[in-house]
């Protein structure tokens, strides 16, 4: 019945509990055998030798990379030193980037503006004893578990400009030509945000109701008697204490607005209005023309500007585990 | 639990709001649901009847689609593709990410935080950021043709495997470490005077009670990797070892696309989803808001 049965707090045990515990354990592996020393080593090390080998060494060598001019193909002494000379062709002499950083940017402002706003509305009205909660809680986040492959599929059965609902139904309502709704350079950046936002909204509205769970219910209890209202109790009381969770939905959206790629890329392969930097990166790389250096000195600029969001979000939760 | 500590007479006054909020909720639900019921609803139609007479038009029911759809887009092969990297990759992450959430809650005091924020940042990262180096890391690396056809990591399922493990590990272990750090010290202690070993201190007495978050990430991996599109666009060049959600991209064609097809593929791939979404949706849920809820 309860909204809030659906969303049971995450499995991890309240803080309380954590606070009672002596505050340091450790100092015991000096008292553990040579055995035991190696499962500790080889428990950490394997992990950590995927995670920095396979994800940090390889980000690091494409930072080096980014200087250099490579065909990629031929071996490592084939690789010559440019300095920022792909920074400054990636600014002044290739067509796509600039169209390709006012998309992330838009993409970055429309997630914001739609369905992180809309998620958290969604997360207010149905954190209460509401009939039917549940239910319309399962389908704002359906879309969650879908790919973004399977939503680009999914839309174009929507947005076909022969096929498609939109251009079915707008043929009935006006006589207008129909819209190539994925296909024209200036609305198709927008056709695609909404099936992007589609699949934002329900997972930004999960956070917010497990924010919103954790806010202390003698806060508003007190805002109540006090005599606020909803809005008023909302946005001077709830709403300040829900900062972790802000610091966390601003990352993440942040991050999935640079790491869009898979809707642009099922679409038309992120060119013709739908420029991003992944999608560039990607084409550079794998596509006909491999242009190795070029291609990294524009994932560095992605690199440099996730770094940012992936320093203040490890720092806060890292923060808030440490408790 | 926050509605009841409302007095009541607030919540009287507010009947007509409630009725607004409910118009509300029905409208914007069914606008949500409305793509992936279009996509089911078209998955059952013939395509000659919707040439003929329009989308906007009832009938020409069929389930042709979806026995077409599965020979055209020979999804037996391109499922069990997904199921060799998807079983392995969540497992695998697991166990890694559990051992070294061990280690780090209960023993590496010093590495704990630097070893996190090693971890998890890693989870956030571009993956196009580190396309160059792994690809060309990939063909270096041999492997004996009994594990990959092709020689080496690149275009094997291992490599697809391997890349996930890695990705994913920083933010379950993340999860785990948290999760282990709430467990009273007095169960370890135990064990260590029963003289277990540190590995079946993990294994026998930490392991089995950390279910409950296993379970929630477990579901979550699922998704996340039977989802992925990227690695397995940069990583296979094979077209027979591709995973379900690129071969969505065979059903359509490049002159024309039949969209009751695609619509009959597109429920098909998403079916192994949708079971997780029904059946663990309270994992999944868990699983999504694990470590955002923590302030």
């Amino acid at each position: 019945m309860a909204t809030p049965g659906t969303t049971a707090a995450p499995p991890s045990a309240p803080p309380a509990r954590d606070r009672e515990r002596p505050p340091r354990r450790g100092r015991t592996s000096l008292r553990h055998g040579r055995r035991d020393r190696i499962s500790l080593a080889l428990m950490l090390g394997v992990p950590a030798f995927l995670v920095i080998g396979l994800v940090w060494l390889p980000a690091a060598a494409t930072v080096l990379l980014s200087f250099t001019r490579w065909d990629g193909i031929g071996g490592l002494d084939t690789i010559e030193w440019v300095g920022a000379q792909n920074y400054t062709d990636a600014f002044t002499l290739y067509p796509p980037f600039e169209p390709a950083l006012r998309n992330n940017f838009v993409w970055l402002v429309f997630l914001f503006a739609v369905p992180t706003v809309l998620g958290m509305l969604f997360a207010v009205l149905l954190d209460r004893e509401l009939r039917g909660g549940p239910l319309y809680q399962s389908v704002f986040y359906l879309p969650v578990v879908l790919s973004l492959a399977l939503t680009g599929f999914i839309w174009q059965l929507i947005y076909s400009s022969d096929q498609g609902l939109l251009n079915a139904f707008l043929a009935l309502v006006s006589d207008r030509p129909a819209v190539d709704w994925f296909g024209d350079p200036d609305i198709n950046l927008y056709a695609v945000l909404v099936a992007a936002g589609w699949k934002h909204t329900g997972y930004i509205m999960l956070l917010y109701l497990a924010g919103l769970k954790a806010v202390d219910p003698s806060l508003r209890e007190a805002a109540a008697i006090d005599g606020a209202g909803p809005v008023r109790t909302f946005t001077s009381v709830v709403f300040p204490a829900l900062l972790p969770i802000n610091v966390v939905v601003v990352v993440v959206t942040v991050i999935d607005a640079l790491r869009a790629f898979d809707l642009v890329w099922i679409i038309n392969r992120g060119r013709n209005g739908l420029e991003l930097i992944s999608a560039l990166v990607t084409s550079n790389v794998i596509g006909e023309a491999s242009r190795v250096g070029f291609g990294s000195a524009l994932a560095v600029i992605m690199l440099a500007f996730s770094l940012v969001f992936i320093a203040i979000y490890v720092s806060t939760v890292l923060r808030g585990a440490q408790r | 639990m926050t509605a009841t500590t409302l007095p009541a007479a607030h919540r009287r006054r507010i009947r007509p709001a409630r009725a607004a909020l409910h118009t509300f909720l029905l409208i914007t639900a069914l606008a949500w649901f409305f793509p992936v019921l279009w996509a089911v609803i078209n998955s059952f139609r013939d395509y000659d009847y919707t040439t003929v007479h329009g989308y906007l038009s009832l009938g020409g029911f069929t389930l042709d689609n979806y026995a077409d759809a599965w020979t055209q887009g020979e999804m037996p092969v391109y499922f069990a593709n997904s199921l060799l990297i998807t079983v392995p990759a969540v497992v695998l992450t697991l166990f890694l990410s559990s051992c070294a959430a061990f280690v780090l809650s209960n023993y590496s005091r010093r590495f704990n935080l630097v070893m996190l924020a090693v971890f998890l940042a890693a989870n956030l990262l571009p993956p196009q950021a580190l396309l160059v180096p792994l690809f060309r890391l990939y063909t270096s690396i041999r492997l004996p043709y009994w594990i990959s056809e092709s020689g080496s990591l690149y275009d094997s399922h291992m490599g697809i495997v391997l890349i996930h493990v890695a990705f994913q590990i920083g933010f379950c272990t993340f999860v785990l470490s948290n999760f282990m750090k709430a467990m009273p010290t007095s169960l370890l202690e135990a064990a260590r005077v029963d003289g277990a070993s540190v590995f079946q201190q993990y294994w026998k007495v930490v392991l089995p009670l950390c279910r409950p978050s296993l379970a929630a990430l477990a579901t979550l991996l699922v998704t996340w990797i039977y989802n992925d599109f990227f690695w397995a666009l940069a990583l296979l060049s094979s077209g027979d070892k591709m995973p379900i959600t690129t071969a969505l991209q065979n059903l359509q064609g490049t002159f024309f696309v039949d969209y009751n097809l695609l619509s009959a593929g597109s429920v098909i791939v998403a079916l192994p989803t949708l079971i997780v979404f029904f059946l663990l949706q309270r994992h999944f849920v868990a699983g999504l808001t694990l470590g955002a809820s923590k302030e």
